[in-house]
């Protein structure tokens, strides 16, 4: 039950496994469907730039939802995360094509807390803009 | 238009109530990409600890686009121009997970606005507990109203 990760194995600064993560239109679809999201920022190019933006952009939470991947996989079990903020720092622009907009994400033990809890930091970027800022998470470890 | 200070202190009591389901989870979870079985499997869930299906951290965010009634979003006399708003931080602090089954209330609060350059910064808090009173989730989001602050 809970994290399988152990709190004594880790220490301030160790990393969790980085990942990368493919942001398609279809993505951006799908996420506006399960999400309730339907701003047309999010899927219409048109939209989009009649409102100064370079192109269609992510949801913001659909960033924090990916990014928080690399946390829930590290911990093991999704329920093992206590807190988890964000700051959107720059949108996420998606171009009309099928590789869409590689999104980069890796994070460290920032702080180890009580009660076998641990603070991790994450960096996001896409497109060369960390996305991202002040994202930390808190992890219930075992 | 600045937006109108009076309403910093304003509480919003969630009008209807919102049913976690399992097909939404697995939904939301496909969305992300995400394949774990704890999202998906009641046995895989239950094997966690779980009594069902838990719901990834940012989920919650759902039900801002789904309980009825009056948000702050929505309240004409806030004087928020949805079109200049952007989404600037959230937060969610977790009691424990939200699970299938779960049937939610929210009482939203406004807790801050204030100036930051041209822009006003709205801070938003929901309390999300069950319908038996059973605090699950706290969700903050900060929203970026653009060009609104008083003087431009």
């Amino acid at each position: 039950m809970g994290a399988s990760v152990n709190y004594d194995d880790v220490e301030v600064g160790t990393e969790l496994p980085a990942q990368s993560f493919q942001i398609t239109r279809a993505k951006l679809v799908m996420y506006a469907g399960a999400s309730g999201d339907f701003n047309p920022i999010h899927w219409n190019e048109r939209t989009a730039k009649a409102v100064g933006l370079p192109n269609v952009i992510a949801h913001g939470m659909c960033t924090m939802a990916h990014a928080g991947r690399v946390v829930t996989d590290w911990a093991g079990d999704p329920g093992a995360v206590v807190e988890y903020g964000v700051r959107f720092s720059a949108p996420v622009p998606v171009a009309d094509d099928d590789t869409g907009t590689t999104l980069t994400v890796s994070g460290r033990v920032e702080e180890k807390l009580d009660n076998r809890q641990v603070a991790v930091v994450l960096e996001a970027k896409a497109l060369d803009a960390t996305v991202l800022s002040k994202a930390r998470a808190v992890v219930q470890l075992a | 238009m600045p937006l109108n200070r009076d309403f910093i202190g304003r509480t919003y009591e969630g009008e209807s109530t919102y049913e976690i389901g399992r097909d939404h989870i697995r939904r939301f979870a496909d969305a992300i990409g995400d394949p774990s079985p704890v999202y998906r499997d009641p046995e895989a869930a239950k094997a966690a600890g779980h009594p069902d299906v838990i719901a990834p951290p940012t989920f919650l965010t759902t039900m801002g686009f789904s309980v009825g009634g009056r948000g702050p979003i929505g309240d004409g006399d806030l004087g928020l121009d949805y079109g200049r708003v952007v989404h600037g931080e959230q937060r969610f602090v977790h009691h424990r997970p939200v699970r299938a089954g779960d049937v939610l209330k929210a009482k939203t609060v406004i807790d801050d606005i204030r100036d930051a350059g041209a822009n006003e910064l709205m801070t938003m808090r929901m309390e999300i507990s069950t319908t038996d009173g059973e605090l699950v989730c706290e969700a903050v989001n900060v929203v970026v109203s653009r060009g609104t602050a008083a003087g431009q």
